[in-house]
């Protein structure tokens, strides 16, 4: 029984514990370099789209102008996608969120582990998973083949797609709301649904509002749910429910799979555009969740 | 700046008699009963938490329930305002009574319980709030008619913390110490006009001297308010209580334990010279 043993000897690093030390070096230089090595293509990416997209991009007429009826017309106009895609992520926006974040107040604090709450959250979790050209073609059966083209459909589209995503985060960062914070209103006299409002939402808002906003993004870059939802405009249509329309991600599917160079250019210019916009998207939800986290964060 | 209670008694009696220290009382029988409990306990699901427990609760006084880990005592506190409504399969039996009325009658507000019968936690918990709007929020919601800014400066007063406070209302909850949060979270519960406030290990996330604040407030809280409080610590029983209740855990030869009342009294009785072995060897050190 001596296998407890007190060290002996010097306790300078190289001499103590040279093997250990070795490891941690080669673990951190792995790290550093893995993440040097993911950096690459995110910087390529973007960093080709800004050389071929920037000069088109940056001309006034790029964003008031309609998209050339000639695919092989060179230069600028893109206004009609560009307001399309904000209409139609709008639209989903506006549709989904309300609808997801209930989702999620109902599975996270209505539900209560019954087995009708655990089968919704299954399929919640099933569906974030569904390809979203499946959406377009279940948008297209149930509305368009009835209604025709229009941006309202395309945001449907989008709406179902951003759905799962929203009643899975709600549901995550309202779960996280420590139980004693829901029971501290209660012992004031609060009842459910007043405490979920005044309480439990407030304290997981920072959480809820960046997973949204993080739905809205990916949303606004799909382009398979609108191949057959929305048609194909070249002139703006700011009707919401009647009349084709286009989006960003549609036209840079059209005009990048022309041969010619104009048509080339255009679709680089509309990538960087739409990355604009994610971009800012990006940028104010981590702005109103810093905000909203912060604010009541010593 | 006189708060009323829902039943009409001003928040700060005029017409109680002095408060006569704790050892002049006649312990044995409260003198004015709160609570009478008979036969409690607790199931969850399949497993009995605590079982028999009969005790009455007296008006203005504090009452400790003291006892080993895992007795049950916080589950018989949570009895007390219907806060084990929440958990899933926690089922109350026996009878509580409240000022002579059934606690758990089919035609009780479990709201309206909770909001005369408060509560503060074992750790602090303010709302995501200013602290303004934590205090303010029990009158809120339950629709308060006058001043709530006077009403916020009486709570924050009678827990002892205004003077710190007074300058940052606006401020997050989350930007108060530990202790002074603790002291909020009473506010919190004295701004609602309880009748009974319920305290569940207050003192046990906190160092020596908001302990020490703490228990200061207590005593001085007891002037018109029925305190319960759950504690570990038995020097603070001993320092702050009135009478205490002593809980301990019986095993059965399925190894399922269950929570039991040894025996209430005074609490110099208690300590001094209690009735039961149980409670002897537990207060002085020999087991729990």
């Amino acid at each position: 029984m001596t296998a407890i043993v007190p060290p002996t000897g010097s306790i300078t690093a190289s001499t103590a514990t040279p093997w250990r030390r070795i490891k941690s070096a080669m673990a951190t230089t792995g790290i550093v370099g893995s993440l040097f090595l993911a950096l690459v293509p995110l910087v390529l990416i973007i960093g080709y789209v800004i050389s071929r997209g920037w000069s088109l991009m940056a001309t006034s007429e790029w964003f008031t102008g309609s998209i050339p009826i000639l695919t092989r017309a060179a230069g600028p106009g893109m206004r009609p996608a560009i307001i399309g895609t904000l209409m139609i992520t709008g639209a989903a926006t506006a549709m989904a969120v309300p609808l997801g974040v209930l989702g999620g107040v109902f599975l996270s604090e209505y539900s209560g582990g019954s087995r009708f709450g655990r089968v919704v959250r299954f399929f919640a979790e099933v569906m974030t998973g569904v390809p979203s050209i499946v959406m377009g073609i279940f948008i297209a059966t149930i509305w368009v083949a009835a209604n025709g083209f229009s941006a309202f459909a395309g945001a449907l589209a989008l709406g179902c797609l951003m759905l799962p995503v929203i009643i899975r985060t709600s549901d995550e960062m309202l779960r996280l709301v420590p139980r004693e914070l829901r029971e501290s209103a209660y012992a004031l006299g609060g009842r459910k649904a007043g405490t979920i409002l005044r309480v439990v939402l407030p304290a997981a808002a920072p959480g809820i509002i960046s997973g949204a906003l993080l739905a809205v993004a990916r949303a606004a870059g799909e382009t398979a749910p609108l191949l057959f939802t929305i048609g194909f405009v070249n002139d703006t249509n700011t009707s919401l429910f009647s009349g084709n329309n286009t989006a960003l991600s549609v036209q840079i599917f059209k005009n990048a799979t022309q041969v010619y160079p104009g048509s080339q250019e255009r679709a680089w210019a509309a990538a960087l555009t739409l990355i604009a916009i994610v971009f800012v998207f990006t940028i104010l939800s981590r702005l109103v969740s810093t905000f909203l986290g912060r604010k009541h964060q010593s | 700046m006189t708060v009323t209670r829902a039943n009409g008694i001003p928040m700060t009696p005029t017409n109680v008699a002095p408060v006569t220290a704790a050892s002049e009382l006649p312990m044995d029988e409260v003198t004015e009963r709160v609570f009478a409990v008979e036969a409690a306990a607790v199931d969850y699901g399949n497993h009995r938490a605590v079982d028999g427990v009969t005790l009455d609760i007296g008006t203005c006084e504090i009452t400790a329930i003291i006892g080993p880990s895992g007795c049950g005592k916080s589950t018989f506190l949570r009895c007390l305002n219907r806060m084990n409504d929440f958990i899933p399969g926690a089922k109350v039996s026996g009878r509580i009574e409240y000022h002579g009325e059934d606690l758990y009658g089919p035609k009780v507000d479990a709201a309206e319980v909770r909001r005369r019968i408060g509560m503060v936690f074992q750790r602090p918990n303010p709302f995501p709030k200013s602290i303004f709007d934590n205090v303010a929020y029990g009158p809120r919601i339950n629709k308060y008619k006058g001043d709530i800014g006077d009403l916020v400066e009486e709570a924050l007063t009678r827990a002892a913390l205004w003077d710190e406070v007074k300058d940052k209302l606006k401020k997050s909850a989350f930007a108060l110490s530990g202790g002074q949060q603790q002291r909020l979270c009473i506010a919190r519960a004295l701004a609602v006009a309880p009748d009974v406030v319920l305290m569940d290990e207050p003192c046990s996330a906190l160092d020596p001297i908001a302990t020490s604040r703490i228990e200061d407030l207590m005593v001085e809280l007891k002037r018109d308010y029925t305190i319960v409080i759950v504690t570990h610590n038995m020097q603070q029983a001993a320092r702050v209580s009135d009478r205490t209740a002593f809980f301990t855990t019986d095993v059965d030869d399925a190894g399922n334990r269950t929570g039991r009342l040894v025996e209430i009294g005074p609490t110099e009785t208690i300590f001094t010279s209690p009735t039961d072995p149980r409670t002897e060897g537990y207060i002085t050190g020999r087991f729990g």
